[in-house]
């Protein structure tokens, strides 16, 4: 199979880095080849952050070349102009709009109903995420995720 | 708790995280360093998973600590960013010539494209003017992997050793297989040999003449066995490339041939020369300077380089590497720019740079979160060079200006860079005194909030958390003979905050002022830190 690439992007603090960790570990345990690349440093005061996943047979460089994103993933709407460039013609596009915002348990859990939308365009099983949502997050929030991703799903 | 299982076999690791678990594979008795982005998560995640980590003062003393213990036949490693590698360079010059009896490993991390350091500095200059090995791992794999070799050339060849990092390879995550290849650990002891480690000139000139030789010796070994990869395909190119630029070569030029060098100083001579043989084009690609097609040229091979100077600023990827093969000379795409960082709501530091706008000063100021308040709204910071450098800088002004400039000036540090490298700065200020005074501000928010809330000497408490002796600032102030100490909560007393910082201007005395206020980020950490300490304290009374 060639490269799939996934990227995320958001704002500083909106889980973008998390959510991009959730979905490499989840394709890492399905046993492909993984690469993630992000740049940490100021995100924590607001700026700007994105995260490329790649995953496939072999994957070399972490980071997605321009127009190679199979999907963009963004957690704000101001993001997109920042990031489409990374977009495959074609590619989707998902945001905060495609799913039903007003229903999150949180605001916080944005980042795994995204994920939950994200992950009604591969047929990776449920029970994986499931299980990789559970495996990265402290248990107190399992409850309010499981009902964010489905949400996302829904959307 | 760290975020991965350490006992797993295989793993998706961030190149820092691999680096921690090798040195945990690998017996490291005693790892320090000063935070700095990317390489501060080697030392936390160190600890975390159960090796023995500190964080020192300053990059210098790091370095000089992990070499005693190598001089005390232990293994240890010091982790610092490029710029840290200035501060600590002093010690990487003469040890080389000492060497070590055990093992030391320099973990210097590049920041290629500044994703945050103030310069775009390239260790690999450090390397080769201290005649320091140096190995250069690709992906996260090669780190783990290259720390045991670094540790394994170090004991061989009694010699520091120099792992540069960049911030792609510390950040980015990728697979690591564990390896069944551990290390003992070393047995600490300590043999006198005066000869190779007082380095007087009698002793360090036939040192420097022994140095020589080793790299002699281990530019065959590089050559013959180093971790470098000649990967054959196409002859009509061939690509010389180290770190996480191999990664994009490989994915722009999937047809060339490549030559990998992992250990890039002393350089696999040999094996350059092998390989140039053997192709037509012959191209370097490489991120920052152009070090190996300089070191490539001066043996007379005939090599292309970035032949475009856009290409010596920024980080290297795809697209970018596709552009140099293809000698594309068109403008690159200008990114969009994205949404900059900005001091949290609520953060301390707004109210004592509010002050200083109010009061129209001429502020020289340090690094650290509070650097952000030099851009708007704020625009309240004038001048920022390296760690320290406000007291210095902000003296200097003093000395120079017209009285009623001269007046207007105020040094801001923050606490953690105070304790890095400031205090030197108060001893000049007490000792060398502006004919006008001067006033110092120390931003105590507490933490090394800029870097991913680090613990440091004035926190009170350790790497780990666990309480430890608590500097005061205005006890050191007092010592080197500054005669006005204020303590003051920016936030909680703005107005006295001013009334102060006016007054100490009108003076013609020396002032410390310490604005007193914790960084919000890390507030609720701070107060569990030190709950579980005193809880701790309290079982054992
Ligand atoms: C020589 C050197 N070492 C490390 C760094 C990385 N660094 C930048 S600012 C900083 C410390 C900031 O802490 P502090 O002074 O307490 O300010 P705060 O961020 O908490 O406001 C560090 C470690 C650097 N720029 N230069
Ligand atoms: S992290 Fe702390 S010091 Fe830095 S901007 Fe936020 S509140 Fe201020």
């Amino acid at each position: 199979m060639s490269t799939m690439n996934v990227k995320f992007a958001g704002l500083g603090g909106t889980g973008v880095v998390k959510a991009s960790d959730v979905f490499a570990e989840l394709v890492f345990e399905l046993g492909y080849d993984v690469k993630k690349a992000e740049v940490h440093g100021m995100s924590q005061r607001g700026g700007s952050v994105a995260s490329d996943v790649r995953y496939g047979e072999k994957v070399e460089s972490p980071m997605i070349p321009d127009g190679e994103a199979q999907f963009l993933v963004v957690f704000a709407e101001d993001q997109i102009p920042v990031n489409e460039a990374a977009l495959k013609v074609g590619g989707t596009l998902l945001s905060p709009k495609d799913i039903d915002v007003s229903k999150l348990p949180s605001e916080k859990a944005l980042n795994v109903a995204m994920l939950g939308k994200l992950s009604t365009f591969f047929d990776f099983p449920l029970e994986k995420w499931e299980k990789i949502l559970q495996k990265l997050f402290a248990p107190k929030f399992h409850e309010g995720n499981s009902i964010a991703f489905k949400i996302g799903r829904e959307g | 708790m760290p975020s991965f299982d350490p006992s797993a076999k295989k793993m998706l690791l961030s190149g820092n995280e691999a680096i921690s678990l090798s040195m945990l594979h690998c017996n490291v008795q005693i790892a320090t360093g000063y935070p700095g982005t990317p390489s501060s998560e080697i030392l936390e995640t160190y600890s975390e998973i159960g090796g023995y980590a500190q964080w020192a003062p300053n990059e210098k003393v790091a370095a000089e600590v992990a070499l005693g213990a190598a001089f005390g036949h232990a293994r240890s490693v010091v982790t610092m960013k490029h710029v840290g590698l200035n501060v600590a360079s002093d010690v990487l010059y003469t040890a080389t010539y000492s060497g070590v009896q055990g093992s030391m490993v320099w973990i210097v991390a590049d920041d290629p494209g500044q994703a945050s350091s103030q310069n775009e500095q390239d260790t690999r200059n450090h390397a080769k003017a201290a005649v320091c090995p140096m190995f250069e791992p690709s992906n996260s794999q090669e780190a783990y992997d290259m720390v045991r070799l670094a540790f394994q050339t170090s004991e061989r060849f009694g010699i520091p050793v120099i792992l540069r990092m960049t911030t792609r390879v510390d950040h980015s995550k990728s697979i690591v297989q564990v390896s069944d290849e551990k290390l003992e650990a070393l047995k600490p002891h300590f043999v006198r040999d005066i000869a190779s480690r007082v380095m007087v000139p009698g002793y360090s000139k036939p040192a420097a003449k022994r140095l020589r030789a080793k790299m002699e010796e281990m530019a065959a070994w590089n050559s013959a066995e180093g971790p470098n990869r000649m990967e054959m395909r196409s002859t009509d190119l061939g690509i010389i490339t180290s770190g996480i630029s191999y990664h994009h070569v490989r994915e722009a030029a999937p047809e060339a041939s490549v030559l990998k060098i992992g250990m890039s100083y002393p350089l696999p001579v040999n094996l350059i020369r092998e390989f140039a043989a053997k192709v037509g084009r012959l191209v370097v690609i490489e991120e920052n300077d152009p070090w190996l097609f300089e070191g490539i040229s001066a043996l007379g091979i005939k090599v292309e380089g970035k032949y475009d100077p856009i290409y010596r600023f920024g980080e290297l990827d795809v697209n970018r590497v596709r552009r140099i093969l293809a000698k594309d000379q068109s403008p690159e795409p200008v990114p969009v720019k994205g949404r900059p960082p900005a001091l949290c709501q609520g953060c301390p530091h707004r109210e004592s740079f509010a002050v200083l706008n109010e009061l129209n000063c001429i502020v020289s100021g340090d690094i650290g979160c509070y650097t952000l308040a030099a851009l708007p709204p704020l625009s309240a910071m004038d001048m920022m060079i390296d760690m320290g450098a406000a007291i210095g800088m902000g003296l200097g002004l003093r000395h120079v200006l017209p009285r009623e400039e001269a007046k207007r000036v105020v040094s801001v540090i923050g606490d953690s860079t105070f304790i890095h490298s400031g205090i030197t700065g108060l001893v000049e200020m007490g000792y060398n005194r502006p004919s006008t005074g001067h006033v110092v501000i120390i931003l105590d928010n507490s933490i090394t909030a800029m870097t991913g809330q680090q613990e440091h000497p004035g926190t009170g408490r350790k790497l780990d958390h666990s309480p430890a002796y608590k500097v005061n600032y205005g006890e050191i102030a007092k010592a080197a003979g500054i005669e006005n100490v204020f303590e003051v909560n920016p936030v909680k007393e703005y107005d006295k905050m001013k009334a102060l910082v006016k007054e100490a201007l009108e003076k013609d005395e020396l002032t410390l002022i310490i604005a007193k206020s914790p960084c919000i980020l890390a507030l609720k950490s701070i107060l569990a830190w030190d709950k579980a300490n005193r809880e701790k304290a309290g079982d054992q009374k």
